[in-house]
């Protein structure tokens, strides 16, 4: 097939998927256009079936850690860890809303950074809502500091962002190693988030509430207990050069056991938790973006990419990635991306993403996502305030990549 | 006989308390009062759509939760039953409404209302165009009837005056 109807059929397969993905239609599962648009390239002999074994064996070891991290992030909520959260940011906050939000940050920052954005999204927002209408303080700021967080502080670690598991098995870098770097830029990137938020803001954090107007829900100590010994052992598995996969596979079967013990979970809540159409997906969105980077587009990426770790460098990289994640998403866009930074080390490959993690801040959950996504919340009788969540983003963004993108320049300097 | 002046009150998360004390002190005896309270459909729309980024992650095996509307819309009836308490005035009428704020407190006061009670809540240690929010501004403006604006905590001193502009 010429290269050009080729890079055309991968390029219309990538947007069906996606736009398959956001939508869902009938609550379709995502895997449904992915899996047959991956076929049909294979098919076609667009993706030579040698790239695509390839492809799929990369991949393999991060569906199962993603996996794995899922299973933890829902067993924890089964405990009743974020309800607790919520209770404690109320009793915490003795009712004042600054203090309030700075929990909120505290909170998000640290689900975000251990059980992964999703966990903060889907898990996180809802209790953080519940807690400040119960307070009768404005939700408004609380809300999207969660939905900021979940972006900019999933900078820290591997299992905070499925970007970063994916760059991290191409990066060869140590769990402890990315951590280490990554720490300055996670903290830059939470510090701009709060100056720029406390201010935009103002307005709606006033007042005082009866913190005990939020039921207290006392902390699951031992699923605590679990995530901390996890953490634990993800650093140590890159010591003993272990997959940490395994620890949070570990995690999961710990938390899981009990839980099933007392009935407080099911085998099929187990299997629908694991979540495999989207895993199917993610393999499938790999060989589909595969397939477009082999034919043509690959190299052009290539081209738009710097090489080298100057500031200079690491800048515009974290730039090509915001703007690529803000077009399409931030997932096709990290794999894209990786293969033209992967052999340049670390440096290179973490500013991809701080661009492709932080960046989506900017047009709500990237461009493509919120045009869709507008019209099925129309139909819930839900409202997407566009213009006030791009100014925020307009105004956070940046400052976060120039922030976060001199720090990992700091940090590569003094971790190495 | 006279009809009865008809007051609605605005409450609002964060100003209630001050609002409600300063319309008490104000309003007539006589006076028909009802409590207005409008919850923001923007917000739940943030939270809701959050998810359209993960592409299909949604821990299809987590806790129930209620749907936030309604979450939202139990709290507004919460907090319109404590300003009714601290109104003194269990007679009040309470009004609970959800989309754009401004746009529905506007419309709510639109037939038959004489006074709308409204808190600044703007920034304070700026006094000037920005001691009123942008929700407040808006109903300010285009409330079809009269707004009686009050400080929901102390109000300034006059020292808080800048001085004259020389010249």
């Amino acid at each position: 097939m010429p290269s050009a109807i080729a890079e055309t059929l991968s390029g219309l397969l990538l947007v069906a998927t996606l736009v398959c993905a956001i939508i869902r239609p009938r609550g379709l599962p995502e895997a449904l256009v992915a899996v047959p648009a991956a076929g049909l390239l294979l098919l076609f002999g667009v993706l030579p079936l040698s790239e695509a074994a390839a492809e799929a064996r990369s991949l393999a070891p991060t569906i199962g850690f993603l996996a794995a991290v899922l299973l933890l992030a829902t067993f924890a909520d089964r405990f009743g860890l974020f309800e607790a959260a919520g209770s404690w940011m109320a009793t915490g906050s003795r009712g004042r809303p600054v203090t309030l939000l700075a929990l909120v940050f505290a909170v998000a920052s640290t689900v975000t950074a251990v059980l992964s954005l999703d966990a903060t999204v889907v898990l996180l927002t809802p209790v953080v809502f519940a807690t400040v209408a119960r307070l009768h303080l404005r939700s408004k700021p609380p809300v999207y500091a969660c939905t900021h967080l979940a972006n900019s502080a999933s900078l820290l670690l591997p299992v905070s962002n499925l970007t970063n598991l994916l760059a991290f098995s191409a990066s060869g870098l140590s769990f402890a190693r990315f951590g280490a770097t990554m720490a300055l830029p996670w903290l830059a990137a939470i510090a701009v988030e709060w100056l720029v938020l406390r201010r935009f803001f103002a307005a709606d954090l006033i007042g005082h509430a009866e913190a005990s107007a939020v039921p207290r829900r006392p902390a699951p100590v031992y699923a605590c207990l679990v995530l901390g010994l996890t953490l634990l052992g993800f650093f140590l598995t890159s010591v003993f050069d272990v997959a940490p996969a395994f620890a949070a596979l570990g995690g999961a079967i710990a938390l899981g056991i009990p839980l099933l013990r007392s009935g407080r979970t099911t085998v099929r809540d187990v299997a629908l938790a694991i979540q495999v159409p989207f895993l199917a997906f993610v393999l499938a969105l790999g060989l589909v973006v595969k397939a477009l980077s082999i034919h043509g587009l690959g190299s052009l990426v290539t081209h738009l990419v710097p090489g080298g770790t100057s500031l200079g460098s690491l800048l515009l990289i974290a730039l090509v990635a915001a703007v690529l994640a803000n077009l399409i998403n931030n997932l096709p866009a990290v794999l894209l991306l990786l293969p033209a930074v992967v052999g340049a080390g670390a440096g290179p490959v973490l500013a991809v993403l701080i661009g492709v993690n932080a960046g989506p801040n900017l047009t709500y959950v990237g461009s493509l996502a919120t045009l869709l996504w507008r019209r099925v919340l129309r139909q819930r009788g839900e409202e997407l305030p566009i213009s006030e969540f791009m100014r925020l983003g307009a105004l956070t963004v940046p400052p976060v990549l120039v922030a976060a993108t001199v720090a990992l320049w700091i940090s590569l300097r003094v971790v190495g | 006989m006279m009809p009865s002046v008809r007051i609605v009150i605005w409450v609002v998360e964060g100003t209630w308390q001050g609002c409600v004390d300063a319309a008490r002190r104000s309003i007539p005896a006589g006076a028909r009062v009802a409590l207005l309270h409008v919850t923001p459909s923007d917000v739940t729309g943030v939270a809701a759509a959050a998810p359209a980024g993960l592409l299909g992650r949604t821990f299809a095996g987590r806790r129930p939760t209620l749907p936030l509307p309604d979450v939202a819309g139990a709290a507004a009836s919460e907090l319109l039953a404590a300003a009714a308490q601290r109104l003194g005035r269990q007679d009040a009428e309470l009004l609970q409404r959800r989309g754009r704020v401004e746009r529905e407190v506007v419309l709510a006061v639109a037939e038959n209302v004489d006074l709308l009670v409204v808190a600044r809540d703007g920034d304070h240690s700026r006094l000037g165009p920005h001691s009123l929010g942008p929700a407040t501004r808006f109903v300010v403006d285009h409330a079809p009837c009269a707004v009686l604006l009050v400080w929901p905590d102390e109000p300034p001193g006059v020292e808080s005056m800048p001085p004259p502009p020389r010249g």
